[in-house]
């Protein structure tokens, strides 16, 4: 497809045709953009400083009560059950990431590598990534029973792994990884496919071959898709909540309850929804913060090495 | 791959070496294939046996007894058909709506010059940096106060605000030659007849793949619907499923048999269209590359 070869994106702003602005083109403008303006507005906008404000408040879910400052704020930084919450996200994340990311590089190299199979094999990296949330835990789950479950058969045990203090956190993200990581697989495949082969062509004449062929073309021009894979895999494992909500409801002894798990309890089942919005700033202000630190560490290392 | 057919052609040496790789790497790519098969395999050897063979003390990877008598159960048994019902339904509109929606603005952002344009972009991709859980809250009260808590609007409205598939559709826009509006607009076509029939037509895969990729999100979403809906027939499949367990408690076979149900028109959209979820998927994500 050839506008994955041109500068098309954001950067293309800059040369879209005819920059001046055209007196005839604000009625239309503003006709196509209405209806996404107002489900924008209304659905995304407001609530977003809908969210900040009733941080600052004392609110149930029905209604706002009293103005009180930062005081949610002040509650949140010592509260261990928020930060409790987090080091669970944080550790969520440290077993996904760099698996997720690595795996479906090795997937997509493969995937790339056996033309034949390719479908075959792209298939099943990816098929379990559009099964519904449910769908994936029910199956885990039933692998992963204490008695009948095919995990414990194969291995000769009898664990309950959900119920396990140290296994709960990791079996939930192994259940993650296969079930998400066909994306990934997707992503480096795209990134695969834009190399020019007669750079391989090239360097095989210049007598390179196997893993030195890698080293030399394949991992440069797929560096920066890794970059971009690594950040949005933070952004969505640190968004986890669906898995442990279903798999383990946060347990065991909270050892699972998530960051959002958290918030959702504190909102919902205790409608503190006051606190649980002071949560979700907190939330957003760190994902926002790692997605800055990461774009800073990429450019910083992209400059070293030019 | 070419390549590998040249270096394999240079010399013994090389071919050697290259074998080794190519049986390495047949040995990972089945292994991971199987593992990632198998689970699905077992839950479907699983909904295909008699519900005492799924708790029987003798360990078998297949049914001793074939059966469909779990799939019959639990289409015959609560509310699984209603449920798929619903999950087409709103996946269908959030689609139709999110396509619709997006493709006007990322026409309009991306073509047409008016004041504010950058401003009103950026905000749109502002979007990004909010995840949709952190909302969750006052999207519930205002669902709340307009009503619409288990109400087909309340399940579909904030699915279908989509910043990626605008960013991803203005990308695509922007490369189309300018001359193709040019020529529509000497013709005296309006915006809307443009995008229609110059824009469009000639956006095929990209539209297709993210027609595809908003239904299957949609299809599966699970944290929103489970805020919003709160009565047992408004429920989509993923958020019944959860339910069958309760429901049903330790019966496995119908327990996987309606995983399955829930997954296969999914599963089935994605097999049948697999070529179009690449194609779009390598055009969406070179543009960000």
């Amino acid at each position: 497809m050839n506008i994955t070869s041109g500068d098309a994106g954001m950067g293309a702003r800059i040369q879209t045709p005819t920059p001046t602005r055209r007196r005839g083109d604000a009625l239309p403008a503003a006709l196509l953009l209405a209806p996404f303006a107002v489900t924008f507005v209304l659905f995304f906008f407001l609530p977003a400083l809908e969210t900040f404000y009733m941080s600052l408040t004392e609110s149930s879910l029905t209604r706002t009560n009293a103005f009180v400052g930062f005081a949610n704020y002040a509650t949140l930084v010592r509260d261990p059950s928020f930060w409790a919450a987090l080091g669970n996200t944080f550790y969520f994340a440290l077993l996904t990431v760099l698996p997720l990311t690595a795996l479906g590089l090795l997937m997509a190299l493969l995937v790339n590598h056996f033309t034949r199979a390719s479908n075959w094999l792209q298939g099943a990296f990816f098929l379990p990534f559009v099964l519904p949330i449910s769908v994936m835990t029910l199956i885990a789950d039933w692998m992963l029973q204490p008695s009948s479950g095919v995990v414990n058969y194969v291995l000769g045990m009898q664990r309950a792994w959900f119920a396990d203090l140290a296994w709960a956190m990791p079996m939930v993200a192994i259940a993650t990884i296969w079930w998400t990581v066909g994306f990934n697989m997707l992503m480096f495949l795209a990134g695969l496919r834009n190399i020019p082969l007669d750079l391989y062509e090239a360097a095989a004449l210049d007598g390179a071959r196997g893993l030195a062929l890698f080293r030399a073309i394949t991992w440069p021009a797929l560096r920066p898709v890794a970059g971009m894979a690594l950040v949005l895999q933070l952004i969505a494992s640190m968004k986890i909540f669906g898995q442990t909500y279903i798999m383990t409801s946060g347990g065991p002894f909270n050892t699972t309850r998530v960051t959002l798990h958290y918030m959702y309890e504190t909102a919902f089942t205790q409608s503190d929804a006051g606190y649980a919005a002071a949560i979700a700033v907190a939330f957003v202000v760190i994902v926002v913060v790692l997605s800055l630190v990461h774009a800073g560490l990429a450019r910083w290392l992209a400059r070293r090495n030019a | 791959m070419k390549h590998a057919k040249t270096a394999l052609m240079q010399a013994p040496m090389q071919a050697r070496s290259n074998l080794a790789w190519t049986v390495i790497g047949a040995g990972a790519a089945l292994l991971l294939a199987a593992m990632w098969v198998a689970p699905l395999l077992w839950a479907l050897s699983t909904a295909l046996r008699p519900e005492h063979e799924t708790v029987s003390a003798v360990f078998r990877w297949l049914p001793q007894q074939w059966t469909l008598e779990a799939f019959a159960r639990v289409l015959a048994a609560g509310n699984v058909g209603r449920w798929l019902f619903n999950s087409a339904l709103v996946a269908l509109l959030v689609t139709v709506l999110t396509m619709a929606l997006s493709l006007m603005a990322a026409y309009a952002f991306s073509q047409l010059r008016f004041r504010g344009r950058s401003l009103v972009f950026g905000l749109t991709m502002l979007a990004f940096l909010v995840p949709f859980e952190a909302l969750l809250v006052p999207l519930f009260r205002m669902m709340n106060q307009l009503g619409l808590i288990n109400s087909y609007p309340g399940i579909v409205l904030p699915q279908v605000v989509a910043p990626v598939v605008i960013y991803v559709f203005k990308g695509f826009f922007d490369a189309i030659p300018a001359d193709f509006r040019e020529a529509a607009v000497m013709d005296g076509a309006g915006a809307l007849r443009i995008l229609w029939s110059v824009y469009l037509p000639v956006s095929g895969n990209i539209v297709w793949a993210m027609a595809i990729v908003s239904f299957i999100g949609a299809w599966n979403n699970f944290l929103w619907p489970f805020i919003i809906i709160t009565s047992n027939d408004m429920m989509t499949i993923p958020l019944g499923l959860t339910q069958t367990y309760d429901a049903f408690g330790v019966r496995y076979a119908q327990l996987m048999a309606g995983a399955l149900l829930g997954a296969l028109p999914v599963a089935l959209a994605y097999v049948l269209f697999q070529r179009r979820v690449t194609q779009g998927f390598l055009a969406a994500t070179g543009l960000k590359g």
